[in-house]
């Protein structure tokens, strides 16, 4: 039975300018991303992951190409419609965290839904039960520097699913955890996925990427490998 | 963000956190706010204050000085010089038809005793009419008459500060005090009319008693029947212009002076002086007003200033809040909000501090203030829009913030 599909890219590519030079950041990607997947997305720094990532999440648009995200062409959208969508489609999660440092874990988590225009009440509501499933009660009303880097990450979480987006993209989200804490953030990408929801993940750590069950390589610009993760792995109970 | 209390909560929040910012840059609104009020109000009292001590004076009343002395070459000032008689004023009286009151007076300073108490003061010696002409009441007691101006007799009537000053608290009516070592007998007590701001001295501080007894039994007269003013008041305020040129016409004739020389007195009258005083105090609070308002907009730039910091400063709050979703609208209401609600709590203290500064002076300085309401919305209305104005460019810059430069920013 063929997956419905919630991402498709044709031939996309960016070019930045940096003064005189131009940058070919991506140079004609094609990919499909079915509903539920879990992607791993690998490379060395400079392969053009980021500009990729920033492309799907809606943050940047291509130069040219064709972006479908859960059927809406997303390449031809203004700023505003961008914003929408990263809004109501679209989770991010970052390696720095990304949160607002001089507000509490619980306002962080309800911006989303102070700009899809939810009232307090029901936006406190939500907000402190999806802080609590992310094993934060009783951390609510701390600042982020009053917590450490799993627990920040996790309120980075509970930020990008507040809005119950069908996409979550984490931009090496363990890269500043330790070992211990990164495993504790990936069971919670695999919770989540299981629940329903696609995750792409970038990183460069190979021992990350096994969580996902299919793995992407860019390299110079284009994606040279694109591989399911192998039957032993799931067998293994990894994925 | 479409729920307005909410911005205004988020804006008042990010404003809490830089506390000691945020007090420093309203504090320039305030400055500015404050200044204007406390300036407006000042220039609007002082010229309501005027109208009234003018208004207060009769204004259709007129008044004659002689001219000014010349000694070797050293002139005097007006009213030194004696070409002005008794003559004239009845003169006056009698042939000018467009005045309806004449009287006339001499005035010296001079020191008063009563008990144990004395007073330096300027005793007027006038003529009955000259309380009609001035319009001017009493607080008690009655003012001396025709008889007593025939008779010379030694009564006077107090001003309400000579009152003050040498009674304190006491009834004067009836009671003696003493002039140049001759004995009067207080019959009346004038009501206050306090000082003409910027003019002569305080009116209330004065004695009058008759002309005749100043003329024989005070000022020792070297020259009888000469006065140093005359008073005169039109039939009607239209007439005053008449009334002057009439008085202009007899004098000169009176006094013999020929076509190509010059007046040797002064016709002043008061719709004039109010009209110049009213110009002037007009002037006055425009001037204050307008330098006032370079502080309020110094205080625009100080926000617009530090608003451009803070964008700067919170660029990646920015990127953080672009992606999860604020459009670009959201962010430059977020941006202006904030300094919009800077410029009015400024503003509010301004007014505060502004209404109860000059209320403060009014007290201590004695200086009248008229605090308008209409003022208080002008000045804060210019409040808001210096926040606008001033919040506007900083707050398109974050809104032009690109997300993921933002994101990236350190």
């Amino acid at each position: 039975m063929p997956k419905k599909e919630l991402i498709v890219v044709k031939d996309i590519s960016k070019v930045y300018r940096m003064g005189e030079v131009e940058v070919h950041a991506l140079r004609g990607v094609s990919l499909k991303v079915a509903v539920g997947e879990f992607l791993a997305v690998m490379g060395p720094s400079g392969a053009g992951k980021s500009t990729f990532m920033n492309i799907l999440g809606c943050l940047d648009g291509p130069t040219s190409g064709e972006y479908i995200l859960d059927g809406q062409k997303v390449s031809s959208l203004n700023s505003n419609e961008l914003a929408e969508i990263r809004n109501k489609k679209v989770g991010f999660v970052f390696q720095s965290f990304n949160l607002l440092p001089r507000s509490t874990a619980l306002e962080n988590v309800e911006l989303p839904l102070l700009y899809s225009g939810v009232l307090y009440k029901t936006r406190r509501e939500k907000a402190m039960s999806v802080l609590w499933s992310m094993g934060l009660k009783g951390r609510e009303y701390y600042t982020p520097s009053r917590l450490s880097g799993g627990e920040q990450q996790r309120v980075a979480i509970a930020r990008a699913i507040i809005n119950e987006p069908s996409l979550i993209l984490a931009d090496e989200p363990t890269g500043n955890l330790d070992s211990m804490n990164a495993a504790e953030v990936m069971k919670i990408f695999k919770e989540l996925n299981k629940r329903g929801i696609t995750i792409i993940l970038i990183t460069h750590e190979s021992d990350i990427a096994q969580y996902a069950r299919r793995r992407i390589v860019f390299r110079d610009g284009k994606v040279t490998e694109d591989t399911e993760a192998t039957l032993s792995l799931r067998e293994g109970g990894v994925v | 963000m479409k729920l307005s209390l909410e911005i205004v909560r988020t804006a008042l929040r990010t404003l809490r956190q830089h506390k000691l910012r945020s007090a420093l840059t309203m504090l320039g609104v305030t400055i500015g706010v404050g200044s204007v009020i406390a300036m407006v109000s000042m220039g609007q009292g002082a010229r309501a204050l005027v109208k009234a001590q003018i208004e207060g004076l009769g204004s259709n009343m007129l008044f004659v000085f002689a001219g000014s002395t010349t000694t070797g070459g050293a002139r005097f000032g007006t009213g030194t010089a004696f070409t002005l008689t008794i003559e004239d004023a009845r003169a006056i009286q009698r042939e000018c038809l467009s005045v309806a009151l004449v009287s006339y007076g001499k005035r010296e300073t001079n020191q008063v005793v009563y008990g144990n108490q004395n007073w330096n003061t300027v005793i007027t010696g006038v003529t009955p009419e000259y309380r009609l002409i001035r319009n001017w009441t009493l607080s008690s007691g009655t003012f001396f008459t025709d008889r007593d101006t025939e008779r010379a007799t030694t009564v006077c009537v107090l001003g309400q500060k000579v009152a003050e000053s040498l009674f304190l608290g006491e009834n004067p009516l009836g009671k003696t005090v003493i002039i140049k070592k001759v004995p009067f007998r207080v019959i009346g007590v004038m009501e206050s009319r306090g000082a003409i701001a910027g003019g002569e001295r305080d009116q209330d501080d004065q004695i009058f008693i008759p002309f005749t007894t100043a003329e024989w039994k005070i000022m020792g007269s070297v020259l009888p029947g000469y006065v140093s003013i005359i008073y005169a008041s039109a039939t009607s305020n239209e007439a005053i212009p008449e009334a002057e040129e009439q008085i202009k016409e007899l004098l000169r004739q009176r006094h013999n002076i020929t076509k190509d020389q010059a007046d040797d007195f002064i016709i002043m009258n008061l719709r004039d002086i109010a009209a110049f005083r009213e110009a002037t105090g007009k002037i006055l609070t425009y001037l204050l007003g307008s330098i006032a308002s370079v502080s309020l907009v110094v205080g625009g730039i100080g926000i617009m200033n530090i608003m451009l910091v803070s964008v700067s400063e919170r660029t990646r709050e920015v990127g953080i809040r672009m992606a999860v979703g604020a459009k670009r609208r959201d962010i430059l209401v977020q941006f202006l909000v904030e300094s919009v609600v800077l410029s009015c709590i400024g503003g509010l203290i301004g007014l505060a501090l502004g209404v109860g500064g000059s209320q403060l002076l009014s007290l201590i300085g004695r200086w009248p203030v008229l605090i308008s309401p209409l003022m208080i919305l002008v000045a804060f209305s210019f409040s808001v829009l210096v926040g606008v104005v001033f919040g506007l460019y900083p707050a398109n810059q974050a809104s032009r913030l690109n997300p993921i430069d933002a994101l990236r920013y350190e």
